[in-house]
C-alpha cells in the first residue's frame, strides 16, 4: 500500500521537536551564529528529546527501534529550526548509529550504552576529507593492515566536536573498501587541528584531524576482523542531510512567504505579484517533491528493498540542487532585506550551500 | 503510515498493460504518428474488448458496489492510484493512442463528480455497449482558454418545451471527434445559462452523439499526440432534453457551485494526465539509457558529483525528477482515493510534470544528438508528445496560480 500519514508516535514525535526547534534552536539561531557557538543546555534539551535513544534498542541502553523514516522526520524538523543546532544534537548519533548497524556485539555492548544512558557528549565521525574529488567509497585516508591491528593515515575535515570527543568512528580506505575504526581519544598518533571556520554553520565546532600512523587494536575495527558493509552507513547518511535540507527549505519557504505576505508593493503586496507567487509555488512544489524522494528512500532502507542505495542517493542528488535553489529564492524575495543579517534568509541560504558536502556529518 | 509499496493488484495490472503497450501500441507508434487522423482500431477494439466489463476508461473509478455490504476494513480505496498506474504505463507505450482509449474520458469523469445517480445510470452505461465508446469535456472556445469564465456558449431554457438551446464554438475537444461521429458517445460541453453571473452561471451540459444542431467542424493537425483527435465543435440552436445539465438549473442557488464542480473534476484528473506525461518521460529516460549503453556508456550511481561525466548528471537529474515528479503524483490520487481534499497535491503534481517531463524528453534528444532528432527513434516524437503535458488540462501556469494561492491563503481575488 502507499500511505503518507505517519503514525500516532511519529506525529507525537515531530510536534515534540517542533516545539523544541521552534522555541530553541530557532530562537537562538541568528545569536548562535555570530557568536560561532551553541550555548551548552540547549544542545542538552534537545538531546532529552530522547530522538537517538527512542532508535536503540534496550539490550545497548536505549528504549525503541531505528527506523530511517522516523529519522527523516526528526532531522527534517531539527533542521527547520536551525542547521548547526540540528547538526550539534545529533552528532552522538555519528558514533552510535554505526555501531548499531555494523558492529559486532561486544563493540555494541561497550560502546553504545555510555553514549545513551547519560547526558549529551561529544562524540563523533570523521568521513570528509580536504579534497575536491572527495568521494566517500574512495578515500584518501589509509588503513593497513599491521601485525595485530591496522594503523591510519591521512587527513580528515569538517569532524564535529574532535576536540572534546571521548571517541570517534574515523572512516578510513582499506584495500579500496571504505571501513570504520573506533578510535579513541587519547590514541597516539591521533591529532586534532584547528576549529574550522566555514561558510556556513558558524554555531558548530567542526575540526581537522590528522592521522599520522595512528595505531588501531584489532577489536576496533567497526564489525571486527571482517570488517563491514559502509552502503548502509552511507545511505542512512545522505537520507539524514536530504531530509534535512527539506527541513531548512521548509523554514525558508515558511519566512519569504510570510514577508511576501506583508510587505506592500505598487499598492499591493508582494505575494499578490505572479512573479513571486509563482516563485513561491515553484519552492513549495519542489520542497515537496524531494520530501517525498527522501521519504521513499528511507522506507526502502528500512524494509531492505533492492534499489534502496541508489534512491538514497538520486534523494541526496536532488535536496542539494533544492536546498540551494529554495533558500536562493527566500533571499531574493526578502530583497535586499533578504541580505541583511536580521532576517535569517541569508543564513539558510549559506547553511543550504553545505548541503551538497556534509556527507557524513549527521546519520539516522 | 509511511509507505510505499504498490498495492498487489496494481502490480499485476501493470505487468498485463506493459504487454500491452509493448505489442499494441509501440510497433505502430510511428504509424500513427505520421498519419494523422487514422484511427488506431486495432488498439481501440482490443482494449474494448479487455475493458468492457471492468469499467475501465473513464477517469473515475467506479464506486463500490452495493451500499449493504460491508466495506473491507483492511482494503483502503485505490481507484486513483490504479488509474495512475494505468494512464502511465498506456502513455508510456504511445500517449497519443492512450488518448483515443474507449471509455468516459473526461467526459465520463465530469458526469461521475457532478451527476446524479439517474444520470450517471442513464450516460454512463454506454460505454459497456458493445461497440467501443468515447467521451470528452469541451470547455476551451476560440476566445476563453485558461479564463473560463469568459466562456461565451449559451444554454437558453425553452420553457415551452422544456429544452436546453445550445448555442457557441468550442475547439480543442480531445476525442471530440470519436465521442459525436465515431460512436454513440457525448460531450459534457460547458456553457453559461447566465452571461451576466460569470462563474455562477457556468454549468456542465452532456451533448450526446446525434444532437440536431452539433457540428464537429475541424480536426487540429498538432505538434503530437497525433493519433489523438482534437475536434471543434459548434452549437448552433442544438437542443438537449432538461435533465442533460449537470447540477443545478437556477442560477440563484448555486453561486459558484456548478464551476466548483469543473475544478473538482480537476482535481481528481491533474494528477492522472500528469502520469501520463509521466509514462512519456520514462520511455524516453529508458530509451536514452539503452541507447548510451549501446555506446559503451553507463551511468555510475553513487559518485559525487564532482567525479561524473556531464551526461551522468544529466541521466541522474533526470532520474531525481521524474521520480520525485511520479511520487507527488501517487500522493495526489491516494488523498482522493481516502477522500481527502487535494487541491494543492493536484496541481503541484501537474506544475512538476509539466516541467520535468518537457525537460526529461528535451534533453534525451540532445544527448542523443543526431540519433535523437532523427525520426528512426521515437526520441524526437516523445518530445514532442510530451510538451502537450505542460498545456492540457490546466497549464503549468494556471497550476502554479492554484498552487500558489493554496499555501498563501489566497482567494482568485487577491491573487489574479
Amino acid at each position: 500500500m502507499y500511505a503518507f500519514e505517519p503514525t500516532e508516535e511519529q506525529k507525537m514525535l515531530v510536534e515534540t521537536i517542533n516545539r523544541y526547534a521552534s522555541t530553541g534552536l530557532r530562537a537562538k539561531a541568528h545569536e548562535a551564529d555570530e557568536a560561532a557557538e551553541l550555548p551548552g543546555s540547549l544542545i542538552e534539551k534537545g538531546w532529552e528529546l530522547g530522538y537517538l535513544q527512542a532508535s536503540i534498542p534496550e539490550v545497548y541502553g536505549g528504549f525503541g527501534e531505528r527506523s530511517v523514516v522516523t529519522g527523516a522526520l526528526a532531522a527534517e524538523e531539527l533542521a527547520w529550526g536551525d542547521l548547526a543546532g540540528a547538526l550539534a544534537v545529533m552528532a552522538p548519533g555519528l558514533f552510535a548509529t554505526p555501531l548499531l548497524l555494523a558492529g559486532t556485539e561486544e563493540q555494541k555492548v561497550r560502546y553504545i550504552p555510555p553514549v545513551i544512558e547519560a547526558e549529551w557528549q561529544p562524540y563523533t565521525a570523521a568521513l570528509l576529507e580536504p579534497f575536491f574529488d572527495f568521494d566517500p567509497n574512495e578515500l584518501h585516508s589509509q588503513a593497513v593492515e599491521v601485525d595485530g591491528g591496522y594503523t591510519l593515515s591521512g587527513e580528515k575535515s569538517f569532524v564535529p566536536y574532535a576536540a572534546e570527543a571521548e571517541a570517534m568512528i574515523v572512516y578510513a580506505n582499506l584495500g579500496g573498501k571504505t571501513q570504520g575504526f573506533i578510535v579513541p581519544r587519547d590514541t597516539p598518533g591521533l591529532e586534532i587541528g584547528g576549529r574550522q571556520k566555514l561558510m556556513g554553520v558558524n554555531a558548530l565546532p567542526l575540526y581537522k584531524v590528522m592521522l599520522k600512523e595512528a595505531r588501531i587494536p584489532l577489536e576496533n575495527r567497526l564489525g571486527g576482523v571482517d570488517g563491514h558493509d559502509f552502503s548502509p552507513i552511507l545511505d542512512a547518511a545522505r537520507i539524514a542531510i536530504s531530509a534535512m535540507a527539506v527541513g531548512i527549505s521548509r523554514a525558508a519557504l515558511e519566512y519569504s512567504r510570510d514577508y511576501a505576505k506583508e510587505r506592500e508593493v505598487f499598492g499591493v503586496k508582494v505575494a499578490q505579484k505572479q512573479a513571486i507567487a509563482f516563485m513561491l509555488a515553484e519552492m513549495a512544489t519542489e520542497i515537496e517533491a524531494i520530501r517525498l524522494l527522501t521519504w521513499e528512500a528511507a522506507w526502502m532502507l528500512d524494509n531492505g528493498k533492492e534499489d534502496a542505495s541508489k534512491n538514497a542517493y538520486l534523494a541526496f542528488t536532488g535536496a542539494m540542487d533544492m536546498a540551494m535553489m529554495v533558500t536562493d529564492r527566500a533571499v531574493q524575495i526578502l530583497g535586499g532585506h533578504g541580505y541583511i543579517r536580521e532576517h535569517p534568509v541569508e543564513m539558510w541560504m549559506r547553511n543550504a550551500r553545505g548541503i551538497a558536502t556534509f556527507t557524513g556529518l549527521v546519520i539516522v | 503510515m509511511i509507505e510505499f509499496e504498490a498495492p498487489k493488484p496494481i502490480a499485476q495490472q501493470s505487468v498485463a498493460l506493459t504487454t500491452v503497450a509493448e505489442n499494441m501500441m509501440r510497433p505502430v507508434s510511428r504509424y500513427f504518428d505520421e498519419h494523422e487522423h487514422e484511427i488506431p482500431w486495432d488498439y481501440i477494439n482490443f482494449m474494448h474488448l479487455a475493458m468492457r466489463s471492468t469499467g475501465a476508461g473513464s477517469l473515475a473509478p467506479k464506486e463500490s458496489k452495493k451500499s449493504g455490504d460491508e466495506p473491507k476494513k483492511d482494503r483502503p480505496p485505490i481507484g486513483y492510484q490504479s488509474l495512475a498506474f494505468m494512464l502511465e504505463t498506456l502513455a508510456w507505450g504511445d500517449v497519443g493512442m492512450y488518448l483515443v482509449t474507449p471509455g468516459g474520458g473526461l467526459g465520463a469523469a465530469a458526469v461521475e463528480a457532478t451527476g446524479t445517480p439517474e444520470q450517471k445510470q442513464k450516460f454512463l452505461a454506454r460505454f459497456a455497449a458493445e461497440r467501443p465508446t468515447f467521451g470528452a469535456m469541451a470547455m476551451t472556445e476560440p476566445g476563453a482558454g485558461s479564463d473560463t469564465s469568459a466562456i461565451r456558449t449559451t444554454a437558453v431554457l425553452d420553457k415551452r418545451t422544456n429544452e436546453w438551446i445550445l448555442n457557441g464554438e468550442k475547439i480543442f475537444v480531445t476525442a471530440g471527434h470519436k465521442s459525436l461521429c465515431e460512436s454513440n458517445g457525448f460531450v459534457v460541453v460547458w456553457a453559461t445559462i447566465d452571461p451576466t453571473a460569470g462563474r455562477a452561471g457556468m454549468r456542465p451540459f452532456v451533448v450526446e452523439a446525434g444532437t440536431p444542431g452539433v457540428q464537429v467542424t475541424k480536426l487540429e493537425h498538432k505538434m503530437g499526440i497525433r493519433a489523438s483527435d482534437t475536434a471543434s465543435i459548434c452549437m448552433q440552436d442544438a437542443r438537449l432534453p432538461f435533465e442533460n445539465i449537470l447540477g443545478s438549473s437556477s442560477v440563484e442557488e448555486a453561486t459558484t457551485k456548478g464551476f466548483k464542480g469543473a475544478m473538482a473534476t480537476f482535481d481528481a484528473t491533474r494528477p492522472l494526465v500528469a502520469a501520463t506525461g509521466l509514462g512519456v518521460a520514462r520511455a524516453s529516460l529508458e530509451l536514452l539509457k539503452e541507447l548510451l549503453a549501446q555506446q559503451g556508456v553507463t551511468i555510475r550511481y553513487g559518485l559525487p558529483r564532482q567525479k561524473l561525466t556531464s551526461i551522468e548528471r544529466d541521466v541522474i537529474d533526470m532520474e531525481v525528477m521524474l521520480r520525485s515528479a511520479w511520487l507527488l503524483i501517487i500522493k495526489a490520487v491516494w488523498m482522493a482515493d481516502n477522500r481527502k481534499h487535494n487541491p494543492l497535491e493536484a496541481s503541484m503534481s501537474k506544475v512538476r510534470a509539466g516541467d520535468v517531463v518537457t525537460k526529461i524528453t528535451q534533453k534525451a534528444v540532445e544527448i542523443m544528438g543526431p540519433l535523437g532528432y532523427t525520426r528512426d527513434s521515437l526520441l524526437e516524437k516523445w518530445f514532442r508528445d510530451a510538451k502537450i503535458t505542460d498545456i492540457y488540462e490546466g497549464t503549468g501556469q494556471i497550476n502554479r496560480l492554484i498552487v500558489a494561492r493554496n499555501i498563501l491563503g489566497y482567494t482568485g481575488r487577491d491573487l489574479r
